[in-house]
């Protein structure tokens, strides 16, 4: 398994404990009525689980998995997965910190760039899918 | 395909039927099911999605030893046991709060979260080891 593979699925695991920590908050609310702030919970909820965890764990598995081409650079230009890493982590971040910073306008400056990055992944990984050649001895 | 992920898959299946069955019931208002909403998405997402990616990866990361190429199988079983049990309790117990709230069926909402929860963890617990890379000889 590449090494941006192990970061993206590493980083997904963390979104997931904290996601699903946030899951069982809200559910156990509802139950309980343990307190109405919880509730704030619900929009990060969505995303880590989204975004966070799903989505990067998918990016992790398919940039490890996905046809390889050549010897030299058999993943093609990294950088483009290496971007959307960051930009997708620096928006889930402060999407989350921007509840408890007072600050929840944040999401409108830092959302696009989870739009970007998700792009940069689909840049830098779109053309590892392909047909391969059926082998001509296996024909008929 | 190892026995944990054929029960993994299968029963991500299940909850994709499930799911799909009652979000083509959420289009209808008129049926009056109450908290349908959070238990067709969960369905989805949970028992579907998550599910589906615990059992392959549960198979397909790379080995964690010879003795235990899948880590300790017992911890697999629970995973399994607990999202199941979680998602049938909150299919069971969320509706249940909406029409007659009662302390059983506040008890079991707060144990399907509890299930839920517990799941996630211990599959980031066994997971975590296997995310590695695995430099070719």
């Amino acid at each position: 398994m590449p090494k941006l593979s192990v970061f993206y699925i590493r980083a997904s695991l963390v979104y997931l404990v904290i996601g699903a920590t946030y899951g069982a908050l809200i559910l156990w609310n509802k139950a309980m009525a343990v307190s109405p702030l919880i509730w704030y919970f619900r929009p990060n909820h969505i995303d880590i689980m989204f975004s966070g965890w799903m989505t990067q764990f998918v990016f992790g598995v398919a940039f490890w998995i996905l046809p390889r081409r050549g010897s030299e650079k058999p993943r093609g230009n990294e950088i483009w997965s290496v971007l959307a890493y960051w930009l997708i982590n620096i928006s889930l971040i402060s999407q989350i910190a921007s509840v408890y910073i007072g600050f929840p306008q944040l999401h409108f400056y830092t959302r696009p760039l989870q739009a970007i990055g998700i792009s940069f992944f689909l840049i830098g990984n779109w053309w590892r899918v392909y047909a391969l050649k059926f082998p001509e001895y296996l024909k008929n | 395909m190892p026995t944990l992920t054929r029960w993994f898959v299968r029963s991500s299946l299940v909850s994709l039927f499930l799911g799909t069955v009652l979000g083509a019931l959420y289009q209808f208002p008129n049926l009056n099911i109450p908290g349908i909403y959070p238990v067709f998405i969960h369905l989805l997402t949970y028992g579907w999605l998550t599910q589906l990616v615990f059992g392959i990866a549960i198979w397909m990361f790379p080995v964690l030893s010879k003795e235990h190429p899948r880590g300790i199988e017992w911890l697999g079983w629970l995973i399994y046991a607990c999202l199941n049990l979680g998602l049938i309790a909150r299919v069971i117990f969320e509706p249940l709060n909406v029409l007659s709230p009662s302390i059983l069926v506040k008890n079991g909402i707060t144990a399907s979260a509890l299930l839920q929860w517990l799941a996630a963890m211990v599959f980031v617990v066994t997971i975590w080891p296997r995310a590695r890379s695995t430099k070719a000889k």
